[in-house]
């Protein structure tokens, strides 16, 4: 090996002349609007400014520019967004992952045994739940890794387990304070503090701590696929996985990571969802991981992988996020809610999708 | 007619007027632009009926798009189409169909999952029924199918999938159901590049066929020899601009190379002085098993490769050239029988990655489907097969990154706007060039070259001869398939021919000629 850097090297460094005439892919001719919606960010923050745009104008008397509205907004979003964070990582490798909803209901009926029933502190209980989620999401990973098993399916198996899983951890039953003594009769317990600690808001009343843990999340993804070398991977996996396979990148592992991320991130989302409902249920995320696949697509992220982003992810958390808010401060009712949301999700990837 | 050269910007409408009888197509004073860039200027093209009419030019001088005109994908152009005298503008690609252009896809355009028959007739089924004429008529469409296969020499089973017959019969399952249509215009895009030699001449066969109907036959192709095989005329673009039109006999080689580059290649092959040395590559007995069945498709194949040599492997299609490379590369895990050594060290077979550590680089034949990642900028993919040296401690390095990607952009001189611009927008050659960049900048020891040069335009294939050649002096030991008969003859030092996944021949560059490479490709002892 040593002897071909230093001359190869040299023969890379020789330059054969000038640099090659660098060919304008872009006319000047093109509209500027065009151009501008070609670029991805442009397309995604385009549908939020819409939603901003209707609810500025549809303010219910001025309920929308009360710093409330957006503080609650990203409250409630923030269990969807953390799952979507796991979600964009998997899609992004060219794969889906259903399981995030169960493996959310599975943690936050874990946490709260432990903490409420149990009495485990904080410092314990939290890492095993952290645990539990990622050996779940690494299940996933290692039945599409390791058995190329379609991500579908293998991940549609996990959730229905998972599911199963919670209910019998929980015996069917609602996690709460209220512990049923054999008798017959109900015991209540305190809450412990971990509960109120991140059901909180902080600098002053203005920020929701699992608003914060949402964005850390994001930033942490955020960080591992624009900067370090496991993102690269990431996106040449779903970019095109036979050729990162042919180009040495350990795909098995990506693959293996991006679900074993993702259940680390339901785990993290199960916590927030038990301390928010102050109790786990069983039921807990049923039909999340929907959301979640709404958020990562409505940021443009592509469900065919190798494309897209965590602040797409970002951008797509708070469109879905105001569209609910919008909807529900105007007191839209639940069958319309939904079936606007609906129409929305598709008219926004519909308008992300034009393009020449 | 006669030539009708590159006397520059009249010579297109020359070649219109000088054409008297009514062409099958007649295009003339077509000019398209993609968002203000032109890549169309006044061009005129014509086709008769009962000939093939060979449309050449460098990639990108603007041959795809004049027949996504003529095939009605583009409908935005200037100019005028005439089909048999009578001015047209289709609308769509199934308006051009239906009056009887087919296109011939360098990619297949048939459903695998589907049988035969349902390829042939899909969008046009035969229907039956009393009111809506909404059921299937099966077995006239079996019929119908067997009568169209039958006169094209297609012995097969039309009821089984697509998926089970070989490049060469989709191949001519796709001009049946061109047939099939009522086609007398065929647009073929490089039919070839996928095909072995004797599958070739089949098709040759069956285009001498379609000729002899009256159809007319536009052929794209980058292979100097089949063009003067084939061609009744030729036509070349250049930048967008008509250069001339001729009959094959009028023009001679050397004067198709000066109007496709505008330049006189003064040698094809650049000159090598070799200086051999120790030996890089050494395999021994390797054998490499059908994945998951029983059958062999390379057996017990020796060979060695010297730093600074290019040993050439060739063989026709299912000779297991490239399931060797695949082979030695670990593409198929690890394999039981046979040894490789590299640099006289024993090498474990076991991955792709493994591999890539080791010293061995492997660009593929196919760039788009397991080459490059075409969503991906070009600096990235120059680095994804070195990414641990770009990211010593996980954290990628983004400047020097750039800088690498910037070294070989100059060096190989990979025409791009930025380092980062998607590789998918790349032409042929270009992202040949990056996918070759990928490799040499792992450094390795031993280059495995499957097809370098495959549909990459003629004066990037040269670009890419030199760079081979500037390799070799380097030290580096390159293993190269090539069904490409002169740049085997050009520059393999020495050539291993295959057949059925055995070795037939080897022969030293003196003493190899087209003929005894052939004779070996087809023999199955050793000769």
């Amino acid at each position: 090996m040593n002897e071909i850097p230093a001359t190869e090297r040299e023969i890379l460094l020789d330059a054969r002349g000038p640099r090659p005439a660098i060919e304008a892919p872009v006319s000047r001719e093109k509209s500027v609007l065009r151009a501008a919606f070609e670029r991805p960010w442009v397309r995604a923050v385009a549908p939020l400014c819409f939603v901003l745009i209707i609810g500025a104008v549809f303010n219910a008397q001025g309920t929308f520019f009360k710093w409330g509205t957006h503080r609650d907004m990203l409250r409630q979003v923030s269990v969807y967004g953390i799952l979507a964070c796991g979600m964009t990582l998997v899609i992004i490798t060219g794969g889906i992952d259903l399981a995030v909803g169960s493996i959310l209901g599975v943690c936050a009926v874990i946490f709260s045994i432990l903490s409420i029933h149990l009495g485990w502190s904080a410092w314990t209980a939290v890492p095993l739940v952290i645990l539990a989620g990622t050996t779940c999401g690494l299940l996933s990973g290692g039945m599409v890794a390791r058995f190329r098993m379609q991500p579908f399916i293998a991940t549609l198996a996990v959730m229905v387990f998972a599911r199963g899983l919670a209910k019998w951890v929980s015996g069917g039953q609602k996690i709460s304070s209220a512990v049923l003594n054999p008798d017959g009769s109900y015991k209540y317990v305190d809450l412990p503090r971990i509960f109120s600690a991140l059901d909180h808001k902080i600098l002053g009343e203005n920020i929701a701590v699992v608003t914060l843990i949402f964005l850390a999340c994001i930033g942490v993804c955020r960080v591992l696929l624009a900067r370090l070398r496991w993102g690269r991977y990431f996106y040449a996996t779903g970019g095109n996985e036979e050729a990162a396979r042919l180009s040495g990148i350990p795909i098995q592992g990506v693959k293996l990571l991006a679900y074993g991320m993702s259940g680390l991130l339901s785990a993290v989302a199960g916590i927030c969802q038990a301390v928010q409902e102050q109790q786990g249920d069983p039921e807990a995320g049923s039909t999340y991981e929907l959301s979640a696949i709404a958020i990562v697509v409505m940021g443009g992220t592509s469900l065919n992988g190798g494309r897209g982003g965590m602040l797409f992810t970002l951008v797509g958390a708070m469109t879905i996020g105001y569209l609910e808010k919008i909807l529900s401060i105007n007191a839209v009712g639940e069958a319309s809610r939904l079936m606007l949301t609906g129409s929305i999700i598709v008219a926004a990837v519909l308008f992300q999708r034009v393009r020449k | 007619m006669g030539v009708s050269s590159a006397g520059e910007a009249n010579s297109s409408h020359a070649a219109a007027r000088i054409e008297p009888d009514p062409a099958l197509l007649a295009m003339t004073g077509i000019s398209k632009s993609f968002s203000g860039v032109p890549v169309l200027r006044d061009v005129c093209f014509d086709l008769r009926p009962g000939e093939v009419h060979v449309l050449a030019g460098e990639n990108g001088a603007g041959k795809s798009t004049l027949m996504k005109i003529a095939a009605g994908v583009h409908t935005d152009y200037e100019g005028q189409i005439a089909l048999l005298g009578l001015p047209v503008r289709f609308t769509s690609p199934q308006d051009a169909a239906s009056r009887g252009i087919s296109v011939i896809h360098q990619e297949m355009s048939l459903i695998d999952s589907m049988s035969v028959v349902d390829n042939i007739f899909l969008g046009r089924e035969v229907t039956r029924g009393a009111t809506a004429r909404q059921w299937t008529d099966r077995s006239a469409q079996l019929r119908k199918a067997r009568e169209f296969c039958e006169q094209l020499d297609l012995d097969i089973d039309l009821s089984r999938l697509v998926e089970d017959y070989s490049l060469s019969v989709k191949n001519r399952i796709e001009i049946a159901k061109a047939l099939a249509f009522n086609a007398r215009i065929f647009i073929m895009d490089e039919p070839t590049s996928a095909l072995s030699g004797p599958e070739v001449e089949k098709l040759f066969a069956l285009v001498a066929q379609l000729k002899a109907r009256g159809c007319g036959i536009i052929y794209i192709t980058h292979r100097m020899e089949e063009i003067y095989r084939i061609a009744d005329r030729i036509t070349v673009l250049r930048d967008g601009r008509h250069v001339g039109t001729a009959r094959a006999a009028d023009l001679p080689e050397a004067q198709l190379i000066r109007w496709m580059i505008g330049r006189e290649l003064s040698r094809q092959f650049p000159v090598r002085r070799t200086a051999v040395g120790a030996v890089r590559l050494e395999v021994d007995g390797l054998s490499v098993p059908k994945p998951g069945g029983s059958s062999w498709l390379v057996r017990k194949v020796s060979l060695s490769v010297q730093a600074g040599e290019i040993v050439g492997l060739a063989g026709l299609q299912g000779s297991g050239n490239s399931e060797l490379l695949w082979g030695i590369f670990g593409a198929y895990g690890k394999l039981q029988q046979g040894k490789v050594a590299i640099d006289g060290r024993p090498f474990d077979i076991h991955s792709p990655r493994r591999s890539v550590q080791q010293g061995l680089a492997y660009l593929t034949s196919d760039r788009k489907g397991t080459g490059l990642i075409l969503g991906l900028g070009v600096a990235q993919n120059i680095t994804l097969a070195s990414l641990e040296a770009v990211s010593p401690s996980l954290w990628m390095r983004r400047s020097m990154e750039w800088q690498i990607a910037d070294r070989h952009v100059r060096a190989l001189g990979i025409r791009a706007a930025d380092v980062r611009q998607e590789v998918a927008t790349l032409s042929g050659g270009n992202q040949q060039k990056v996918a070759l960049a990928k490799w040499i900048e792992t450094r390795p020891r031993v280059l495995l070259l499957d097809e370098p040069t495959r549909g990459v335009d003629v004066g990037s294939k040269h670009e890419i001869y030199e760079l081979m050649t500037r390799w070799t002096r380097d030290g580096f030991a390159i293993l190269m398939i090539t069904s490409e008969m002169p740049e085997l003859l050009g520059l393999a030092d020495r050539i291993v021919v295959m057949h059925r996944g055995r070795v037939t021949a080897r022969l030293d560059h003196a003493e190899a000629t087209q003929e005894r490479i052939l004779k070996a490709a087809m023999a199955d002892e050793l000769v």
